[in-house]
């Protein structure tokens, strides 16, 4: 028998977790003199109050439904990918040459193109270190981080010494053809005559995130190739049993896994920036660490969490627009949440086990 | 039926106070009742067997009498004084000693070392090790506990081992000695070894709890027993006066057919032949040294041997996953054809395609996926089989509706396919790998410990199963650490010892002596005759085979 019903596993636990998580954000801004209430108003007014702020809260959500898919299919593989920051810094490269080198004349067109190219690049990112996990035994976490650093020093120099147009001072490369320019969800508004979201970089890779997570879905319980990846993340004596290679599923699991976060490059390099600047990736690849294990492994937790984090992340935007209170007291809460959904899980998790236990006892008796 | 509790008579009369006396000791885990109200009287200077089945609520009614869970209710009474006992230092003071299941020895101290560990009294070692090795030459005279005390544990056989683990209560003065499973890892000759040194200590006045889920040792050795089932103590009886059969059916509930049904085989052409072959793993230890067999159409090979020898390493080489790094060389035919045995073609799914089915050993770690469903496991293995494919996803329906068909030809309980494999008890997470395997119709099943941790109920359905299968003329390995399984299954017996196989016997010409003696890697006995010119800690209480059980 399971401990506890299901809705109280997925839904019930994360949702006390984070409510803790904001009664401690709220002692520490109650701390340094602030107004918590007001914290918290400014957050949800400049979050979800309007389509400005929703705008905002969706694009950077985008970016870690990305991220989140990419942690969460290795994690199923019993993986534990840490390079999406870098994955998805090389998608950025990806996108930027296809962009920048291929001629598109429509974006309908180059956004599959375009699509190829980050998820090849992220994946060729992701490779290296899950080949060496399979064939040598390198631990993947170390590789994964270690190419974050390789990424973030590649790039650097891929755009000070040959992307950088000719005579310009910033490490960024041209931008992007106009024809190439993906369709904000503003403008799809305003061809239906509505005004939503005016001046946010929220674009159609939404709709490409919301598409990624039920294929994600699809993919990890639904195909062959989930099965195999779930039973190697289970017991790889067991994959070996069944027939199935360890190396080769740790190998596809890591393609995936890396061609997710480079997909995150359409959003923020093809749809927000239209040029590949330096660090665009701004962390989102960590937030999908948190984003994955929040959402508990699972395409729909994935969402949800991602719709908390850009929250967080616009809602901090405004707290340190408008209020006295530092931007950094933002990351706090951020590193709250993820304590308190991830790492003490199990505080929130037990008594409430101990809970429906007793109330089934009482139940049967 | 069984009856209420029936309880062992004079127990009023008796004037000496018992050595253990539990009264009403109840445990409950969350939601399981592991201990129901459970009364036990354990009589000084006798062995008292404790037999039940995995599950059924022995391990944890000696935990508590160690000191290792708090019960719930109850009482307690070492030697006629009331007890409460929170720590295993307040159990050793009492005198009670454990010999766990899986000993607790550190591997690379000497014998002395682990005697003293824990009881050093002070914080220099020389006294304490010098008073140790005078406690344990009196010990050895007295018991024949004979263990060199300067070897390092790790160079000790599994018999030996267990020895100083009994040296180690004996240290603490131990009045009333607890020992769990403790023939699990022995072959029939150190057991019967122990057995003599159990007899040697009640014979000083030492009270010994024998817990066991195997009815022979029940018979050879205790003087009372008691069966618990489902956390219940169901009965306490002497043992002159019970039969194993009737100790079957209170352990189970119901009347157990103990003996195999099974006519004689009828072998047909060869399924499997192996010739030579060895394996090194990657430490560079020979752990298959050149191993031949056949395996003919409808008959059942069983190999026995102590856990070890190279059973796992052969199961794993045919079922086409062997250890990684091993190297591998030998040939094997199956039905005639020769099978990849070190290319890219000797994997697992390879070996399916070629009607090859696999129970293993380890079923909680290799034949289940523990957090998968009951169909998902079903499937396990079988996944990429062509009805289980709907374009490019997986018909779940069509899995499921196997799931539900297996699980009712199989008898698996609870019979709901949506559950977690490790919601299953131990007999029905079997029955669950055991349909998968059989389902299937393979040419050859490899089956290794088909009823370790299962239940008598259910041991009993998987013997028939595999008897039905070889009947339908299929070849059968079956390995096991159980002499009376591979006795009463086999249709022919390999002994395997040290990665060789040291004979082959018919089990109707055969006794449980000479297969230990074979076990135990000496083959130069006669085969008629094994008891004579026999060194006397290798001989063997000779069974019939209406005692096998």
């Amino acid at each position: 028998m399971d401990k506890m019903p299901k809705w109280a596993d997925v839904i019930l636990t994360p949702l006390i977790s984070v409510l803790l998580a904001f009664a401690i954000s709220a002692l520490v801004i109650l701390a340094i003199g602030e107004n918590p209430w007001m914290a918290l108003k400014t957050m949800v007014t400049g979050a979800l109050g309007s389509s400005y702020g929703w705008g905002f809260t969706l694009y950077y959500a985008t970016n870690f439904i990305f991220t989140g898919l990419a942690v969460m299919v290795a994690y199923h593989a019993s993986l534990f990918n840490i390079g999406g920051e870098g994955q998805a810094a090389m998608g950025g490269l990806g996108v930027a040459l296809v962009l920048l080198y291929l001629p598109l004349p429509h974006w309908l067109i180059a956004l599959p193109v375009a699509m190829i190219g980050a998820a090849a690049f992220g994946a060729a990112w992701a490779f290296i270190p899950a080949w060496l996990q399979a064939k040598r035994g390198s631990h993947i976490v170390i590789t994964t981080i270690m190419f974050n650093f390789i990424a973030a020093a590649l790039l650097n120099y891929v755009l000070v010494n040959l992307l950088r147009p000719v005579g310009s001072m910033d490490p960024a490369s041209a931008r992007f053809p106009d024809a190439t320019h993906l369709p904000k969800i503003t403008d799809l508004a305003a061809t239906f005559g509505m005004t939503w979201g005016e001046h946010t970089p929220v674009n159609v890779t939404f709709f490409i995130a919301v598409l990624a997570c039920f294929l994600t879905w699809l993919l990890i319980w639904r195909t062959r190739l989930g099965y195999e990846i779930r039973v190697l993340g289970r017991s790889e004596p067991g994959a070996l049993y069944a027939g199935i290679s360890p190396v080769k599923i740790t190998v596809l699991a890591m393609l995936i896994s890396g061609g997710f976060a480079g997909l995150m490059a359409i959003n923020n390099v093809m749809g927000e920036s239209e040029r590949l600047v330096l660090n665009a990736v701004e962390g989102a690849g960590f937030i999908g660490i948190a984003v994955a294990l929040m959402g508990r492994n699972h395409p729909f937790g994935v969402f949800l969490a991602a719709l908390l984090f850009g929250f967080l992340y616009q809602g901090g935007g405004e707290l340190a627009l408008w209020t006295s209170i530092p931007r950094e007291l933002i990351i706090v809460i951020q590193a709250l949440v993820i304590l308190f959904t991830g790492a003490l899980d199990n505080m929130v998790r037990m008594p409430l086990e101990r809970m429906f236990l007793s109330m089934r006892k009482r139940g049967d008796a | 039926m069984a009856e209420p509790a029936q309880h062992l008579g004079g127990r009023s009369a008796t004037a000496a106070p018992a050595a253990i006396e539990l009264t009403g000791i109840s445990k409950a885990f969350g939601p399981v009742q592991a201990n129901k109200d459970i009364d036990l009287r354990v009589e000084r200077g006798t062995i008292h067997g404790i037999i039940g089945e995995n599950g059924a609520g022995k391990s944890t009614l000696m935990s508590i009498l160690y000191g290792f869970y708090k019960p719930d209710s109850g009482t307690i009474e070492v030697n006629g004084q009331p007890l409460s006992i929170t720590d295993s230092m307040t159990a050793i003071r009492a005198g009670i000693g454990m010999v766990f299941q899986h000993f607790k020895l550190v591997q690379n101290f000497t014998v002395l070392e682990n005697i003293i560990l824990g009881a050093e009294d002070g914080r220099l070692l020389r006294p304490a090790l010098a008073k140790a090795r005078g406690v344990l030459r009196r010990l050895a005279e007295e018991y024949q506990l004979n263990v060199d005390p300067d070897e390092r544990i790790e160079e000790l056989s599994v018999g030996h081992q267990q020895r100083v683990e009994i040296l180690k209560a004996l240290y603490r003065q131990a009045d009333i000695l607890i020992l769990d499973e403790p023939t699990g890892v022995l072959t029939p000759a150190e057991a019967d070894h122990l057995f003599r040194i159990l007899e040697g200590l009640k014979a000083e006045g030492k009270t010994i709890i024998l817990i066991t889920h195997k009815l022979r040792e029940i018979m050879e050795i205790t003087d009372n027993v008691s069966v618990m089932r489902r956390g219940e103590m169901v009965a306490s009886v002497r043992t002159a006066e019970t039969s194993p059969e009737e100790l079957a059916e209170l352990m189970v509930g119901r009347k157990v057919l103990l003996n195999v049904e099974k006519g004689p085989a009828s072998p047909g052409a060869p399924v499997l032949e192996v010739r030579g072959l060895k394996m090194v793993d990657d430490e560079g230890v020979e752990r298959l040294r050149g191993i031949d067999f056949d395996i003919r159409a409808g008959e059942i090979l069983g190999i026995a041997g102590v856990s070890g020898n190279g059973q796992t390493q052969l199961l794993e080489l045919l079922g086409g996953y062997p250890e990684k790094g091993s190297t591998v060389s030998g040939t094997i035919h199956m039905n005639g054809e020769p099978l990849d045995v070190t290319g890219t073609r000797s994997d697992a799914r390879t070996r399916r395609k070629r009607g090859i089915g696999h129970v293993p050993e380890d079923r909680q770690t290799e034949g289940l996926i523990m957090d998968f469903t009951a169909w998902e496991n079903i499937a396990f293995g079988y996944h990429d089989k062509p009805e289980y494919q709907r374009g490019w996803l997986m018909d779940n329906d069509a899995i499921r509706r196997d799931a539900q068909k297996y699980m009712e030809d199989f008898d698996c309980r609870p019979r709901n396919c949506h559950l977690a494999a490790r919601n299953f008890s131990g007999g029905n997470q079997q029955k669950l790998v055991v349909a998968r395997e059989i389902e299937r119709n393979p040419d050859l099943l490899l089956i290794g410990q088909p009823t370790r941790g299962v239940d008598i109920g259910a041991i009993e359905f998987i013997h028939k199963r595999i008897v039905e299968l070889r009947d339908a003329g299929k070849a059968i390995l079956l390995v096991s650490v159980e002499l009376d399984e591979i006795l009463s299954l086999s249709d022919r017996i390999a002994v395997m010892f040290d990665g060789r196989i040291m004979g082959e016997r018919l089990p109707s010409e055969t006794t449980t002596g000479e297969l230990g003696l074979l076990m135990a890697g000496i083959t130069d006995t006669d085969r008629h005759d094994p008891a004579e010119g026999i060194p006397p800690e290798h001989q063997y209480v000779e069974t019939t085979p209406e005692e096998r059980v």
